[in-house]
């Protein structure tokens, strides 16, 4: 109780005495809020990318790929193969008996993000990213029982007509129903806008398959086979029959662990670039607390000397000091992650993914969990920033209570 | 009023290195203080002034010889032991008073008592008690910055009165203060030291202020001269 009273009187005083050093103190909670913002940005798309990829798939749909392919766009299906896996075990099938598959094609286009648009609004002249196309079999929209149209229309297989994802739509310019699109040396007409559960599959065009081979030349070619399952052991019985056909080298997954798997690859991606940019940053703020906590120690020697010469311990000082760090750091902290929640959260972005290379529409994210490395960044500067002042401050001769203040 | 030794210096050395230099301050300086006494220190600067009170309040150790305090001995104390000991025997009275600027009145009082095991409200009656002692009992709020030079040494005084110390240091007291102020100061430690018998020794240049103590010590290169005062 007395030691706590102690420690809590001297860290009392510490506090109270930021405002005098305000402008030090301030540009310490600055820079470590900068740190934390820059983390956090990092970490907020990480997780939102993550949310999004996560969102894509279900437990009940099937990916085929060719066998180590690991990626749809890496990958290569024959229309043979395609036709063995509709009269596979496991696949469901629909009212009328047919197979709930569709051989897909996958490739990419490129298109221009609304932020790219130049000022006379000339397309052509703007820079341009990759985008996904994707071929649907004629079971592509059958296959998918959440999807939702909700402008426009599904468009009519043999034409070269385009449905949009609806976050696509909303980042790129040129995408809106009745608009026309250049893919390669073909006019493509947008006769519609889907969702499907905010999935990543809300990035891509999609048309019919047979259209898209013909543009870019790839008769008889797919990158995956989609195929709805029929309970939870039908995967199983699937991969079993692929494994039992030497035609058949293909991975079978469901659709949901793909994408997972998907997921974590691009946002370590994303957070192997964030943590070194932060940390790197933290050099700086931790150089800018070491200097205010040192002018915060050097303004209150005489203080600290004259409580010890009262009779308070060394450690209250180093204590206290250290909590005048932590706490300016904190500050920092939190503000940090208030700024990211203020810029970052909810903000729409898109990146190149890594798998894909292609832009998928995402969320920025600021979940607890990422808030909490933030804030543990922080703390980490005002940490290592307090300490070695504290130390000082323990170590100040009691003769210096004499003397001017 | 004074009686049995209260503070006993015996043989003392005192030698600073600074660098290759070595300074002798005390040179086997003996001195006794009774309890109850009120002791001027005189001197020319850097006469070792500081250095004794120091020394006498377990702020510095001794390079040889053996300081006794109540008939215990303090040189041989280690830093910790040493601090506690200031805490239940000294009080420190300084040129500059020393307030913790963040803290009201009432909280710079309080400081010494957070080092005791008293409860919350017996620390609160005692500082009121010490703030009326000096005067300044509708001051409690107060913080140092709004308070005169004479208000805040008095609030110091206060301070090291709290935990009932024997003995007080002060070092230059009335060093900042004006004529007036000083004479209210040093009658105040007068009462102290007549009333409630603490033993006082204060450091100063005044040799107004040295007449209120019951003698003063004269330091000059490391030893006393000492003269009664006449009354
Ligand atoms: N910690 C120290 N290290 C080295 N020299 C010191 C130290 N403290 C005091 N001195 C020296 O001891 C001498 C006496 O100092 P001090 O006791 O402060 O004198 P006074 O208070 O009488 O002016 C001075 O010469 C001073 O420079
Ligand atoms: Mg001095």
């Amino acid at each position: 109780m007395r030691v706590f009273n102690e420690i809590a009187v001297v860290t009392t005083i510490c506090i109270k005495s930021i405002p005098q050093r305000f402008w030090a103190s301030f540009s310490t909670v600055v820079a470590v809020g900068l740190v934390v913002t820059v983390l956090l940005a990092f970490l907020a798309m990480a997780a939102g990318f993550q949310q999004t990829l996560r969102g894509t798939g279900t437990k009940d749909m099937a990916i085929l790929m060719r066998a180590g392919s690991q990626a749809e766009l890496n990958s290569g299906v024959t229309r043979d193969q395609a036709r063995l896996i509709e009269e596979a075990p496991g696949v469901m099938k629909d009212a009328d008996g047919k197979p709930l598959v569709s051989p897909e094609l996958y490739v990419i286009v490129d298109g221009v993000k609304k932020t790219a648009v130049p000022a006379d609004g000339n397309l052509k002249k703007a820079p341009r990213s990759n985008l996904t196309l994707r071929g649907l079999g004629p079971a592509g929209i059958a296959v998918r029982p959440g999807l939702k149209i909700v402008e426009g229309r599904a468009f009519k297989p043999g034409t070269n007509e385009l449905m949009v994802g609806r976050a696509l739509q909303k980042d790129f310019a040129g995408l809106n129903v009745g608009d026309t699109v250049k893919l390669g040396n073909s006019n493509w007409l947008v006769v519609g806008a889907f969702e499907l559960g905010g999935s990543v599959f809300e990035s891509e065009l999609w048309a019919d398959t047979p259209e898209v081979q013909d543009l870019f030349h790839r008769q008889n070619v797919f990158q995956s086979i989609r195929a709805r399952l029929t309970g939870p052991d039908a995967l199983k019985a699937l991969s079993d029959y692929a494994a039992n056909d030497p035609q058949l080298k293909l991975d079978v997954t469901t659709e949901a662990d793909y994408y997972a798997q998907q997921a974590s690859r691009t946002s370590d991606l994303i957070q192997k670039l964030g943590w070194p940019l932060a940390i790197a940053m933290a050099f700086g703020a931790l150089a800018g607390a070491l200097n205010t906590m040192y002018s915060s120690v050097a303004a209150r020697a005489q203080e600290i000397a004259t409580l010890r010469c009262i009779g308070f311990s060394g450690t209250s000082s180093f204590i206290g000091t250290l909590l005048e760090s932590l706490v300016l750091a904190l500050v920092g902290g939190i503000v940090g992650t208030l700024v990211t929640w203020v810029l970052f959260d909810g903000l729409t972005g898109s990146t190149l993914s890594g798998a894909s290379f292609s832009q998928i529409v995402f969320t920025f994210h600021l979940t607890p969990a990422v808030a909490v490395q933030g804030i543990i960044l922080a703390l980490v500067v005002g940490l290592v920033g307090g300490v070695f002042p504290a130390w000082r401050a323990a170590r100040i001769p009691i003769v210096e209570a004499y003397g001017t203040p | 009023m004074t009686g049995q030794t209260l503070i006993h210096l015996q043989d003392v050395s005192k030698r600073f290195v600074k660098g290759k230099d070595t300074i002798t301050i005390f040179d086997h300086l003996g001195l006794s203080i009774p309890a109850g006494d009120f002791v001027a220190v005189m001197g020319p600067s850097g006469s070792g002034k500081t250095t004794l009170l120091n020394l006498l309040g377990g702020i510095d150790q001794p390079t040889e010889g053996s300081i006794t305090f109540d008939g215990g001995r303090v040189d041989t104390l280690t830093e910790g032991q040493l601090a506690r000991w200031r805490a239940h025997n000294v009080g420190f009275i300084f040129q500059f008073y020393n307030l913790m600027p963040t803290l009201s009145a009432a909280r710079n009082v309080e400081l010494p008592l957070l080092l005791t095991s008293f409860s919350r409200a017996e620390r609160k009656r005692r500082v009121e008690a010490a703030l009326s002692l000096v005067g300044l009992a509708e001051r409690a709020d107060h913080y140092p910055r709004e308070m005169s030079g004479g208000q805040q040494q008095r609030v110091a005084i206060a301070r090291a009165l709290i935990s009932d110390p024997k003995l007080l240091l002060c070092d230059e007291p009335t060093g900042d203060l004006d004529r007036t102020t000083a004479d209210e100061i040093l009658a105040m430690l007068r009462l102290l030291n007549q009333e409630m018998g603490k033993t006082i020794v204060m450091v100063t240049h005044d040799p107004e202020a040295a007449k209120y103590a019951r003698r003063t010590l004269h330091l000059d290169k490391g030893r006393f001269t000492e003269r009664e005062l006449v009354a």
